[in-house]
């Protein structure tokens, strides 16, 4: 439906397919084979970053170690300030991934030329506008929570969930389902929307025109890779934290 | 796919953009301005100011990006189109 959108201009750079998927048949799966390709680029660029960083360690950085360094900082910055000096630092690696494979993926599919290379079906992109990869990563900040919770407290976990009053106990139980919901759809819409954006407007005018936007997308990306960290490191700090321990005034 | 079905989904693919936007862009608003008042009443801390106020203002977006989606799904991923 609606093939007027996707109307491929003279360049044959500027094309709109949504739901249009290169499928891999693995098993009795079909998967999204663009996104595994760009997943895998993602990947292999952040390994391959923190490998040459790390080979040849300086006391005084230079160059990518200085990079990788600073990445390093800002990440752990980062959950300090939403986890607290006392349990950041056992989360720094998870918040850390999450957010440098959000921001490379989203950076890559906005600076990459990907539409250059012809797929038989679907188109390269950011992996993080299709809604399956921001599903996954969202329910990893679930699992990540719950296990943050279960092994601090046992047990007693659970009775975060009728503290204040049990009457608000189906209230809490929703909030595990909309966490996920909110974190993959805020991602996914996002990217998926600045791209959208960008295709639309190189579809009208091809040249020049679409750069403050494409720059305002590398913003957002960027933006947004920051906030599901947050909203990652946010959660797990509120399963840790004692849910009785501060007092309120009546 | 049947032609009702095909204006219906249109027409409420812009309804849920448009409505969607209207919230988020009243919340940005107040909370730029807000945002704008505390730089001036303390220009120091605008650094701080400023790195809230990008958050907050990823979160309201994040609204219309609800909308934004149910749009998407009625235009590309129509679960009535037979």
């Amino acid at each position: 439906m609606l093939n007027f959108i996707v109307a491929p201009n003279s360049f044959h750079l500027a094309s709109l397919e949504v739901g249009h998927h290169l499928y891999w048949q693995i098993g009795n799966l079909r998967v999204h084979g663009q996104v595994f390709l760009v997943s895998w680029f993602v990947i292999g660029l952040l390994v391959i970053a923190s490998l040459l960083a790390t080979r040849n360690v300086q006391r005084v950085p230079r160059g990518i170690q200085n990079l990788m360094e600073y990445a390093l900082e800002y990440v752990r910055e980062l959950s300090r300030n939403q986890l607290g000096e006392k349990d950041y630092r056992p989360w720094v690696p998870f918040i850390g991934t999450l957010f440098l494979f959000i921001f490379v993926s989203n950076w890559s599919g906005a600076l990459i030329p990907w539409k250059l290379i012809k797929l038989p079906e679907g188109e390269l992109a950011a992996p993080t506008n299709d809604i399956n990869t921001t599903v996954a990563l969202a329910l990893l900040v679930s699992l990540a929570y719950f296990y943050a919770g279960f092994s601090k407290k046992g047990l007693g976990y659970f009775a975060k969930y009728i503290q204040p009053t049990p009457i608000l106990l189906p209230i809490a139980i929703l909030e595990d389902f909309t966490k996920p919901l909110s974190l993959s759809f805020r991602l996914f819409g996002n990217i998926l929307a600045d791209e959208l954006v960008v295709a639309v407007l190189v579809l009208l005018v091809p040249l020049f025109v679409p750069l403050p936007v494409m720059l305002l997308g590398l913003f957002t990306s960027a933006i947004q890779a920051l906030v599901f960290a947050t909203l990652a490191a946010a959660y797990i700090h509120e399963a840790i934290e004692g849910h009785g321990e501060e007092e309120h005034a009546p | 796919m049947d032609p009702i079905v095909q204006a219906a989904s249109v027409f409420s693919a812009a309804l849920a953009i448009g409505l969607a936007s209207i919230g988020p862009g009243i919340g940005q608003g107040n909370a730029a301005g807000q945002a704008v008042e505390g730089i001036a009443r303390q220009p120091e801390a605008e650094g701080k100011i400023r790195g809230t106020l990008l958050l907050t203002l990823a979160f309201m977006e994040s609204l219309t990006i609800y909308g934004l989606v149910i749009a998407l799904v009625l235009l590309f991923a129509n679960p009535f189109a037979v």
